[in-house]
């Protein structure tokens, strides 16, 4: 074990030539070849579905391309499973994270080395563990269950990981969705450091201009399966490289941000507190107002509460202590009262969250009007005829792109899924919006359009609670930030008056 | 009840927990290690049945308790292996096949049993830890049996193992992240396999131990549940092969409850406290459900937990 010491590894350069992947009907990947230079940090761009991940997996071996090579250090390789890769020094962080968290992170690292020992001495173990955590960049505490480690540091162990089992070639999954700003700022800026040194090759695959620009000094550019472009990314311009990503796709005009003329708090959140499922506090003394005709973003690293104050907001867990008013009068979240206050919903995962997946279209659509006439009679008697009408209409105004209403929501696209639940939350009259990460794993076009219509709502007068992981979402829609962290509000400022830096300060905890 | 009255009882509960505690142990056990695969195997009533059934008999035919111990774990060994191959099936839930499991292995024993509940076959020897103390009721207390000291080898061994060799992360991780596992090449099905056989073994020798020692004879009304209260019992160990035992010896002095109320003459509510250790079992499963740590610790791919 000599991890990172520069004269037996060295970070290899990698090619693909004339990858293809071909999926029944679907060219996933067309004819793609990329150049990836020893020690370059490189950016793979491309919306969902663009081939990016097909790419990346068929370079780790869990898919076999149709056609291609597969060149390190300008020599053929085969890759046929992660195993091929891994001994050639290839490794991914994914996504989601494969550290095991019910064991500490010494088992985890010793562990995922193909040579553990069948029986495992800790006392020769651990002062070998010290001294390679001396060596890195960063580190973590080696003793800790792994379940009890945030998220950013879950993200370095990953990392710590690849270099511990020597492979050098790193590929990263978007690496910094569950990162602080300053953390992402950190890790990236130590990769990048790794990579110039010539320790490591980075293959990023990204969806922030942002830190492609500050980071990385190359970039491929992916669409639908084809390779449309390629360069220098400190010289490449962010509208040069959005173009190769969206290509010729037309984007709806954002609707502009209104002038507010009122000044009427809606929604109030006065001293929430809830807990989670293991009774620890997930939020904790929450005050927050929204006025009438106004977006409040709520920032935050994922896990710092805002998916248990939506779900309080929505009924979906109990209120521990607080009380919530909306318009001055209180308001329990139920069925009764979001009817009556006018109060509707764009939760995350639309399809986990706000649609029963087999249910059609039609009767997804209905969820909020199936008790009322014109569909429901006398109260109980349901009339199949207007549900579906009605579910047309809709599917029609909202451009929801299904085979029929009657088809299972759960067949839809992501951005169709999104889009049918807007036209059953929007297309009526809207006092108080809550929407949580409502462009999370979306396309360009369905993103704009969606954001669009948040903003509708607003001009027209609703009051609007954004939470959101994407830190240029809430900066691009919001009238005030606020940041949560540990389970409170912890900032709220106009947007005039903040800036990034203060905002991802204040979501380190700081 | 008098100052002597009441040492009577704690000393025959203390006896009792250690006979009754056995195969408890060796169930909990051997579910511990199936669940810490990341699978439930609620068949193991079944294994003990059977264990009991096949060890009683092979000690009639040959007369060696020892190989009649040998055969009830092969036959828990069989019966584990056959739920972790049928579980690993696609769509195939482990809590249904292991319900069917325990009728299979309860419905076998007494098809191949109807034989062996009549004649009277060697059990095992018990060693006399207290004898040298000269006082009959604790050498009455302390008679252990070895499969009892077996037990709690087999829990240190385990707990050790759990941490410190290749197998035991390994089995941790399947257990707790499935996808990690197949990441890093691990094949999950496999592992879960020999964690469900291994543990069908254990069951298996719980249930030797049975018609074995204590009560030991072979009748069908022989566990009655016992089997399944050692699944609640390793809830309520939270995955710890060290806790189960304590937790065991929980379970079996309640179960001596009964029996030693009436050694001192109380035989008032003599089935009540006979039903101590059921009252236990849905205590615990109240407490344990609404314990926090407990949920922290299961390992993250059983399918209650999920």
């Amino acid at each position: 074990m000599n991890a990172l010491s520069p004269t037996t590894l060295r970070a290899p350069s990698l090619q693909t030539e004339g990858m293809t992947k071909i999926f029944g009907p679907l060219v996933a990947l067309d004819d793609v070849s990329i150049d990836i230079k020893a020690g370059s940090f490189h950016a793979l761009l491309g919306e969902n579905g663009a081939g990016k991940s097909t790419l990346v997996k068929c370079i780790m071996g869990f898919y076999h391309a149709d056609k291609g090579k597969l060149r390190l250090d300008g020599a053929e390789v085969a890759v046929a499973s992660p195993r091929d890769a891994r001994a050639h020094g290839i490794g991914m962080v994914y996504q989601q994270f494969t550290l095991v968290p019910c064991l500490t992170a010494a088992e985890n690292l010793v562990i995922s080395r193909a040579d553990a020992p069948a029986v495992i001495d800790w006392k020769r173990e651990m002062p070998k563990l010290q001294a390679f955590m001396e060596r890195m960049p960063f580190r973590v505490p080696l003793d800790r269950r792994v379940a009890s480690l945030s998220a950013g540091e879950k993200q370095k162990l990953e990392i710590l990981k690849l270099l511990y089992l020597e492979q050098r070639f790193l590929i990263l999954d978007e690496p910094t969705s569950v990162l602080t700003p300053g953390e992402a700022d950190e890790v990236l800026g130590l990769l990048g450091d790794m990579a110039r040194r010539g320790d490591v090759t980075v293959l990023m695959i990204s969806h922030k201009f942002r830190e492609v620009k500050a980071f990385c000094d190359s970039f491929t550019v992916l669409r639908r399966g084809q390779l449309t472009g390629s360069g220098d990314a400190q010289i490449a311009t962010v509208a040069e490289m959005s173009a190769m990503m969206i290509g010729d796709t037309p984007i709806r005009e954002r609707s502009a941000r209104s002038a507010r003329h009122e000044d009427r708090t809606v929604l109030e959140l006065n001293a929430l507190y809830a807990d989670d499922a293991e009774g620890r506090p997930a939020i904790h003394a929450v005050d927050l107002k929204v006025k009438a005709g106004e977006i409040v973003g709520i920032a935050g690293v994922s896990g710092n509460g805002q998916s248990a104050l939506v779900e309080v907001l929505s009924g979906q867990r109990p209120l521990k202590d607080g009380r919530l008013f909306i318009n001055g009068k209180p308001f329990e979240p139920t069925r009764k009262d979001f009817d009556r206050f006018k109060v509707f919903g764009l939760p995350e995962e639309p399809l986990k969250n706000a649609a029963v997946p087999r249910m059609s279209v039609a009767e997804n659509i209905a969820f909020r009007s199936y008790d009322k006439p014109p569909i429901s009679s006398l109260g109980w008697w349901l009339s199949p005829g207007p549900l579906r009408r009605k579910g047309e209409d809709l599917i029609d105004r909202y451009k929801v792109k299904t085979a029929s209403p009657d088809s299972p929501i759960e067949s839809l696209s992501g951005g169709n899924v999104q889009r049918a639940i807007l036209a059953r939350e929007l297309s009526g009259e809207v006092d108080v919006l809550i929407v949580a990460n409502p462009c999370f794993g979306l396309d360009f076009a369905s993103v704009a359009e969606i954001r669009t219509q948040i903003m509708e709502q607003r001009n027209r007068g609703a009051a609007v609670l954004l939470v959101s992981e994407d830190l240029d979402e809430v900066l691009e829609l919001s009238d005030r930030v606020a940041v949560m962290s540990g389970g409170s509000i912890t900032y709220v400022a106009p947007i005039g008056e903040t800036d990034r830096n203060t905002i991802g300060k204040h979501m380190a905890g700081h | 009840m008098t100052g002597a009255d009441l040492y009577i009882v704690l000393l025959a509960m203390i006896g009792g927990a250690i006979r009754v505690s056995t195969p408890f142990m060796f169930v909990a056990l051997g579910e511990c290690l199936t669940e810490k695969s990341g699978r439930i195997n609620l068949g193991h009533e079944g294994n003990l049945v059977l264990g009991a059934m096949v060890a009683y008999a092979v000690s009639f035919m040959t007369g060696s308790p020892w190989l009649g111990v040998l055969a009830a774990g092969g036959a828990g060994l069989v019966l584990g292996a056959m739920h972790g191959w049928i579980c690993a099936l696609p769509r195939v839930n482990d809590i249904a096949v292991g319900i069917a499991f325990m009728s299979f292995g309860t419905g076998l024993a007494f098809f191949f049993g109807k034989s062996f509940i009549q004649p009277s076959a060697p059990g095992l020897e018990a060693i006399g830890l207290g004898d040298w103390t000269g006082n009959s009721a604790i050498a009455q207390a302390l008679q252990v049996n070895p499969l009892f000291l077996v037990g709690i080898a087999l829990a240190v061994f385990l707990s050790w193992a759990l941490a410190n060799t290749r197998w035991g992360l390994i089995l941790r991780m399947t257990g707790d992240s499935a996808a990690s596992a197949r990441a890093m090449g691990v094949n999950i099905d496999l592992v879960r396999l020999l964690a469900t056989a291994v543990g069908g073994l254990l069951a298996g020798i719980g249930g030797a131990f049975l018609s074995l020692y204590y009560p030991g004879s072979w009748n069908e009304g022989l566990s009655s549940g016992q089997g399944l209260m050692a699944v609640a019992l390793v809830i309520f160990a939270r995955w710890d092969p060290i806790r189960c035992v304590w937790a065991a010896l929980l379970f079996g002095a309640a179960g001596a409850l009964g029996p030693s109320l009436q050694s001192i003459g109380i035989s008032q509510g003599y089935y009540f406290f006979n039903a101590a250790p059921y009252i236990l079992t849905l205590f615990i499963m109240i407490a344990s459900a609404r314990s926090k740590s407990a949920a922290s610790d299961a390992p993250g791919e059983l399918s209650i937990v999920k």
